[in-house]
């Protein structure tokens, strides 16, 4: 596969988007006579990372520790009128994996606003990041983006997409279209990464299931609305699927177990999404659902599914006469495809609890659990943030898999527990 | 917060309104010494409410750069820098727009607040790291605001409908003539059981509120000052003092760059226009 000069292509065209965008700006504010950008900023954060895993891997080259350094400047310009062009780029270094290491253009796009009557529109044209959905434990309707796998395994964070995005909105909601005309491949652990399958990922062998390979056109689009109590997303995705089906390189892993590699494959396929909040008092009542076509099961064979993560969070104010907040999560999710499931997600509980400390330092901590209804899998996860001053917060995260199944789909990370320290510089 | 704006008295008593009419009565009564049949405290408390709001009114949208000190007992300091946008809704709820500056890390969050007369305020915020727009309980009135002595419905803007009101007395508040007036919450998520304010009888401006807790405890005082006049109308305090008793903790509130009639409107202060608010 063609994979590298892609990529070369894929960042000229960035490069294009970016002149493009300065060159609009400085159109639209030559012909006023006045500076060539009215307001601009520039900011972001450097962190450091470590990351440790205590107990020995279950595949001997794997790594037990790793040191990350992380970049992400952002530049903002914005001409009188209003129009603006985003900057915003990544960049990670680890010590460990170089799957990890990785740069990548978060966004880059001019965003134009206008009005039509009542009726709003809005036009980012570029490199963006968009997010759908309400739930906590899993981002199950959000799908614009690829998920930057080796970032995080909760499969939160987010590579940049390149899209043109319209909104248009009113006193009767907003619907927004989408027209993305490259995919991204997901990003997964190296040879020496934790976190990771038993065979590595090799993304120079991807196979797409469209002739158009990465340059097939997927369009999506969502509508949302806002009445009273709820808060309701209703979305549509046609083209190229952002979760891949990793099967094994053939005929590799036939001759030579020993160098088995995973092929990632793309369908195409099309997913119907629903999100919805209900706000009530101290109440958040949430469910996400999708259905989607054309994607294989773990069998490798196509299977329409339906999956749905349903709960809510009830949040206690300013508990035992402290500022503390105190707010208890739980969520369920569940894929129609039972143990055929491409993910953990076939019939998972998540239970959850937020103290929010209010001080100073915005202390927060959140500690949860996500078990496995049929295999009793479970995995803790712990988050732990606070400030140490204006500019420097300290964030750790401790993940541990407990009882992980044989037939679990997490089952190749049961001995990777780890305990993740991170110091963040924001300027 | 505490209603800033507040309308220079102009040429009074045009107002048709029956309670209003009542309070140019009121104004006209003060000035003689043969005062008419008063009204009860109930019905003169609302019309200072009143009064206070309908020389606020007519703003149309105000652009502003806050800064907060926060202060420990010890003295310790932190401060954050956010920008506020309001949008007046005529005989609505206002709609208000918080961006955050400083701590950096917290940089380019934003909460949407539309404010009603009726029923809860719906709050939403921007999380920039996730491009997330989540919509959240607004039953949290009395929690902190990030982390200073000013809760939720400190700084939000109160409606009138909110609360009964209870005129007390007349008295000085430093050189001016101050009525106190006591405001109780109607709603149970308030964290408090009732308020006390100070107005100055002449421009209606707030001086001074006192916040008492639900067991009827003083636990803050807020303190008004450096107000400063916007086109020609509308009074606007520079600093606001929230001192918390129980801790000691306070949190100043500086105004500044106070724009009104700013270039803003509806489409600002939606979900669309929070994803973009930086």
């Amino acid at each position: 596969m063609a994979h590298r000069p892609v990529l070369r292509r894929a960042k000229l065209a960035v490069t294009g988007i970016a002149a493009l965008g300065i060159t609009t700006l400085g159109i639209t504010s030559g012909a006023s006579g006045e500076s060539l950008i009215d307001s601009h900023e520039f900011s972001g954060s450097v962190t450091v990372e470590n990351r440790w895993f205590p107990k020995t891997a279950a595949i001997p080259e794997q790594k037990d520790f790793g040191v990350s350094l992380v970049a992400a400047p952002e530049l903002y310009l914005e001409s009188a009128d209003g129009t603006s062009l985003t900057l915003e780029g990544f960049y990670r270094y680890d010590s460990s994996d170089s799957g990890r290491n990785h740069a990548d253009l978060r966004k880059a796009y001019l965003l134009f606003v206008g009005q039509i009557e009542d009726q709003e529109w809005e036009l980012r044209l570029g490199v963006d990041r968009v997010f759908w959905g309400v739930a906590e434990s899993r981002h199950l309707v959000d799908i614009v983006n690829q998920t930057d796998l080796v970032e995080n395994p909760s499969e939160e964070v987010k590579l940049g997409q390149p899209m043109a995005h319209l909104t248009l909105s009113g006193d009767w909601g907003a619907a927004e279209l989408f027209a993305l005309p490259y995919h991204r491949l997901r990003t997964f652990p190296g040879r020496h990464g934790r976190l990771r399958s038993a065979f590595v990922v090799d993304n120079d062998r991807v196979m797409y299931e469209s002739g158009a390979e990465e340059w097939h056109f997927d369009v999506a689009a969502r509508y949302s609305h806002s009445v009273g109590l709820f808060d309701v997303g209703l979305s549509v995705f046609d083209g190229t699927s952002r979760e891949p089906n990793l099967q094994p390189a053939f005929p590799l892993c036939a001759l030579d177990p020993g160098a088995c590699v995973l092929v990632p494959l793309y369908e195409q396929i099309r997913q119907y999404g629903l999100d919805a909040q209900m706000t009530y008092e101290a109440w958040l009542l949430k469910l996400e659902a999708i259905r989607r076509m054309g994607a294989r099961n773990a069998l490798a064979e196509e299977e329409d599914y339906t999956a749905f993560v349903a709960g809510g969070e009830y949040t206690f104010y300013s508990v035992f006469d402290t500022d503390i907040d105190l707010g208890f999560l739980a969520e369920w999710n569940r894929d129609s495809r039972q143990m055929r499931a491409t993910n953990i997600f076939q019939n998972d509980i998540f239970a959850a609890v937020r103290l929010a400390f209010n001080d100073f330092a915005s202390t927060d901590l959140l500690v949860g659990i996500l078990e496995d209804v049929d295999t009793r899998s479970r995995s803790f996860n712990a988050q732990f943030n606070r400030r140490l001053s204006d500019s420097l917060t300290l964030n750790v995260e401790a993940t541990f898999f407990h009882n992980i199944a044989a037939d679990d789909a997490a089952y190749s990370t049961r001995r990777d527990n780890f305990i993740n320290i991170g110091l963040t510089y924001s300027f | 917060m505490e209603r800033v704006i507040t309308q220079k008295h102009r040429g009074r008593c045009s107002l048709t309104l029956l309670t209003l009419f009542a309070a140019c009565m009121n104004f006209l009564a003060a000035g003689s010494p043969a005062v008419a049949q008063d009204p009860s405290p109930e019905a003169r408390g609302l019309e200072i409410a009143l009064e206070a709001r309908k020389r606020g009114e007519g703003f149309g949208n105000l652009v502003s750069q806050l800064t907060m000190v926060l202060r420990t007992a010890k003295g310790q300091e932190s401060t954050r820098q956010m920008r506020l946008k309001t949008l007046e809704v005529a005989n609505a709820g206002d709609k208000t727009l918080f961006v955050f500056d400083q701590p950096r890390d917290v940089s380019g969050t934003a909460f949407l607040v539309h404010s009603h007369r009726d029923k809860p305020d719906d709050l939403w915020i921007f999380l920039p790291a996730l491009n997330r727009v989540k919509r959240i309980s607004s039953a949290n009135q009395s929690g902190s605001f990030m982390g200073s002595e000013f809760a939720y419905e400190d700084i939000t803007t109160q409606e009138i409908e909110k609360f009964t009101h209870k005129y007390l007395r007349d008295e000085p508040c430093g050189d001016l003539a101050c009525t106190v007036s006591e405001r109780t919450p109607v709603g149970e998520d308030s964290g408090y059981s009732r308020q006390l304010v100070w107005h100055d009888k002449k421009e209606y401006r707030p001086w001074r509120v006192e916040y008492y807790d639900r067991r009827n405890e003083l636990l803050k005082t807020l303190t008004l000052t450096d107000y400063e006049l916007h086109l020609d109308r509308y009074w606007y305090a520079g600093e606001q003092t929230m001192v918390n008793h129980l801790t000691g903790k306070s949190t100043l509130l500086k105004s500044s760059e106070v724009q009104l009639q700013a270039d803003l409107n509806e489409r600002d202060f939606t979900r669309t226009g929070l994803r973009r608010a930086r």
